[in-house]
């Protein structure tokens, strides 16, 4: 099936799109978009993490066909060109990167935390991150990065 | 396979009706598992995130509201829209999953599935919901007590789609309770519900995750309709929230499995019982004028 999608303000199209197959699958696979990772495909980790008309989700757990004529944004549409969105910044700046698998789902979670609650407390930044696994167990400079970013936003 | 995308409900029941092997999909935060593990390959998926009537929510008019909610309404919106109008639904909406989880995932999904450690049953088993299912034959409202039929089980006919479920305000305090390893992500071990109806000096409790079904411990509910002391204000006596855990205990069919034994199923249970017991007390103690 072809599918057609909005991703990253972009229209795109794929083709031969098997109708079982992931968000997921399509962004890395057919739409050169590595920046979700895929990791447990089962909603535990959420390293696929992208919004869907504005609102997070696991790729994983999107069927392809349901993502037809809907807008999707990627940890690879955050920045501004050259210029890395503020949740970004904090996670370079406070060393919140390990290995860096978890970090694009963790900079959209993050970032859809701080749009909603700009100034989050500890336990909502952890309520908010409760669905994004760290398997180098990295949390604590996860938690400085957002901190950060909520004082610099 | 095939791809399925009605955009109304008509729709929707005509292609169950043509296709019943086809696989409704909502929030896919359990069908899309299944697929992604190779664990079932339907004929077709039903994608029902394009029928916009699944997606609402409305109250019935007259004093005793009732609330219709909507199959596909995700979990987030459960939280944020009816916290106070169906606050136990909330509470165990809130265990469940993650954010991202929480904002894909369903009722309808939930009842769907039938899961026994699904996180809403108990409440649905409590708060004397009723489940509504549609086909091209017509629509029917199934009591939630009558709906799960076993282990991923329920009372679905293959033409079937679940439409909404129809719960009554809370007229007293409710409470759920989880057991798992953290306190996000985990499925169920074990989880309990309780709702009081002081007015009708009533109560309602019921189990996950420790029987082949969710279910009500009936036993455990007449004890409290009988022995709480209803109007009279003050704590309860540790005598009688201990019964009632083990009334609840023994209402329980728990097996051992990953995630754990039926030994710690019953005693958590019993716990669990006690716990939701004693904050539900209190919560109509400070409602009640008389403490005033």
């Amino acid at each position: 099936m072809r599918l057609n999608v909005t991703v990253n303000g972009r229209p795109r199209q794929a083709d031969d799109v098997w109708p079982g197959e992931s968000l997921l699958y399509v962004l890395r696979e057919r739409l050169g978009l590595p920046g979700s990772k895929n990791a447990c495909e089962q909603g535990e980790c959420g390293s696929c993490t992208v919004y869907l008309d504005d609102v997070p989700v696991c790729s994983c757990l999107v069927a392809a066909g349901q993502a037809e004529g809907r807008q999707v944004r990627t940890v690879e549409g955050l920045a501004e060109g050259d210029r890395l969105d503020p949740v970004q910044q904090s996670f370079v700046d406070a060393g919140a990167v390990q290995c860096g698998f978890c970090t694009p789902g963790l900079v959209v979670a993050a970032h859809d935390l701080l749009r909603r609650t700009p100034r989050p407390s500890d336990e909502e930044i952890r309520e908010a991150l409760a669905g994004n696994l760290c398997r180098c167990t990295g949390y604590e400079k996860i938690l400085d990065a957002v901190r950060t970013a909520a004082d610099a936003s | 396979m095939d791809f399925l995308r009605p955009t109304t409900l008509d729709e929707a029941l005509a292609a169950k009706a043509e296709r019943p092997g086809a696989v409704p999909i909502a929030g896919g935060t359990d069908v899309m598992v299944e697929l992604n593990f190779d664990h079932r390959r339907p004929e077709a998926l039903l994608d029902l995130t394009g029928v916009g009537e699944l997606a609402e929510w409305s109250r019935s008019s007259g004093s005793d509201g009732e609330i219709r909610l909507g199959a596909g309404v995700p979990y987030t919106r459960v939280i944020t829209e009816l916290g106070g109008r169906l606050p136990g639904l909330a509470m165990a909406s809130r265990t469940v999953g993650s954010p991202q989880i929480r904002n894909r995932g369903t009722v309808g999904g939930n009842l769907g599935s039938a899961s026994p450690a699904g996180d809403t049953h108990p409440v649905l088993l409590v708060t004397g919901a009723r489940v509504e299912v549609a086909s091209v034959r017509g629509t029917r409202l199934i009591p939630a007590t009558e709906f799960y039929t076993g282990v991923k089980r329920n009372a679905l006919a293959p033409d079937e789609l679940v439409t909404a479920v129809h719960l009554p305000e809370a007229t007293g305090p409710q409470q759920f309770a989880k057991v798992g390893t953290r306190n996000a992500m985990v499925i169920a071990v074990c989880s309990f519900a309780l709702a009081l109806d002081p007015d009708r000096a009533a109560a309602r409790a019921a189990i996950g995750s420790a029987a082949p079904t969710p279910r009500r411990a009936v036993a455990a509910e007449r004890f409290l309709a009988e022995e709480l002391p209803w109007g009279t204000p003050g704590p309860l006596r540790d005598s009688l929230k201990r019964r009632f855990g083990e009334l609840v205990a023994e209402a329980t069919e728990p097996i051992d499995d990953v995630r754990g034994t039926a030994a710690y199923r019953r005693h958590a249970l019993a716990v669990l019982a006690r716990r939701t017991l004693t904050w539900a007390w209190n919560d109509q103690q400070e409602r009640s004028p008389s403490c005033a």
